[in-house]
């Protein structure tokens, strides 16, 4: 285990590499849901505000 | 293609299509990028001259892939916009770019560490290395003009013709490291002469690429049902406001 961790002598390059690719790739992934979310949301809300409207 | 997007242009039909191909994608993208990190990371034998640096590679080389990939897309994306006014072609450019951005965020800065202990330098201002970085600004300058109007229309306007302009940087980033005299190696594995890298080592790379296209699908299809929902709210707020006017 400790091998596998050290890489070679190069975990300092292989670990951040990998650790960077995850930060941005899974940050976008849970922004873009977020955003998603928080849209949908305010959308809902509209929606039900236009159908209220519409009732006399 | 302009049949194909033609028939995706329609904002129903686009969300039936991807109702479907999302848990798909979902799938495919855990798997592969699953079976593609243990095998880069545990079972691919090191390089016999970087060492275990070489598993840099197999985040690298996929980002930088995708960074061009995606910045094509939304290129043939822009052209469908600015000729036939799609409106959902113009939705998906803006979905795409700041995916395109992180990707070739990821390319750079991996391509930064790898630098280090192989070249000596985290940093050269090369012409493969400098037309990356360009192509990030690319992605910022899509990203800031496609919102930078009260007008919808006209920022994506701008922005699609940004994105067709900036398509010249394509050829010049593939064809970089043959042109000009740089740091980066050529291509080992997109060759006319077929791939130069062992099988041990392409085929991990190549479940990685495929995840991470994957991976790029269903980022896409998050991206564009939002900006859907966007473009959904302003009418309604338009609307309102007219009828509060």
């Amino acid at each position: 285990m400790a091998a596998f961790l050290d890489m070679g002598g190069y975990a300092a390059t292989v670990w951040p590499s990998y650790g960077v690719t995850a930060v941005i790739l899974i940050g976008l992934l849970v922004f873009s849901l977020r955003q998603l979310a928080k849209r949908r949301e305010h959308l809902d809300a509209l929606e039900a505000e236009r159908e209220r409207s519409r009732i006399p | 293609m302009p049949s194909l997007l033609h028939s995706l242009a329609s904002p129903a039909r686009f969300q039936r299509i991807s109702a479907r191909v999302f848990p798909w994608a979902v799938v495919l993208a855990a798997g592969l990028l699953g079976c593609g990190l243990v095998w880069a990371l545990v079972f691919v034998p090191p390089d016999y001259q970087q060492g275990d640096t070489v598993r840099v590679m197999y985040v690298h080389v996929p980002a930088a892939w995708m960074s061009m990939f995606c910045y094509a897309v939304m290129a043939v994306l822009s052209v469908s916009f600015l000729i036939w006014k799609h409106a959902l072609a113009d939705l998906a450019a803006r979905a795409s770019a700041p995916i395109g951005a992180a990707f070739t965020a990821v390319a750079l800065i991996t391509g930064s560490l790898w630098g280090k202990p192989t070249w000596g330098t985290y940093w050269e201002w090369d012409a493969r290395l400098t037309s990356v970085l360009v192509l990030f600004f690319l992605y910022l300058g899509h990203m800031a003009l496609s919102n930078a109007f009260d007008d919808r229309e006209r920022g994506g306007r701008a922005a699609a013709i940004l994105a067709v302009v900036g398509a010249i940087n394509l050829p010049i980033i593939k064809f970089s490291v043959e042109w000009w005299n740089t740091l980066h190696q050529p291509a080992s594995v997109l060759r006319m002469d077929g791939p130069t890298i062992h099988s041990s080592m392409l085929w991990p790379l190549l479940i990685m690429a495929a995840g991470f296209a994957a991976f790029y699908v269903v980022l896409l299809l998050i991206r564009i049902r939002s900006e859907l929902m966007a473009r959904r709210i302003e009418v309604l707020q338009r609307h309102r406001a007219a009828e509060g006017a």
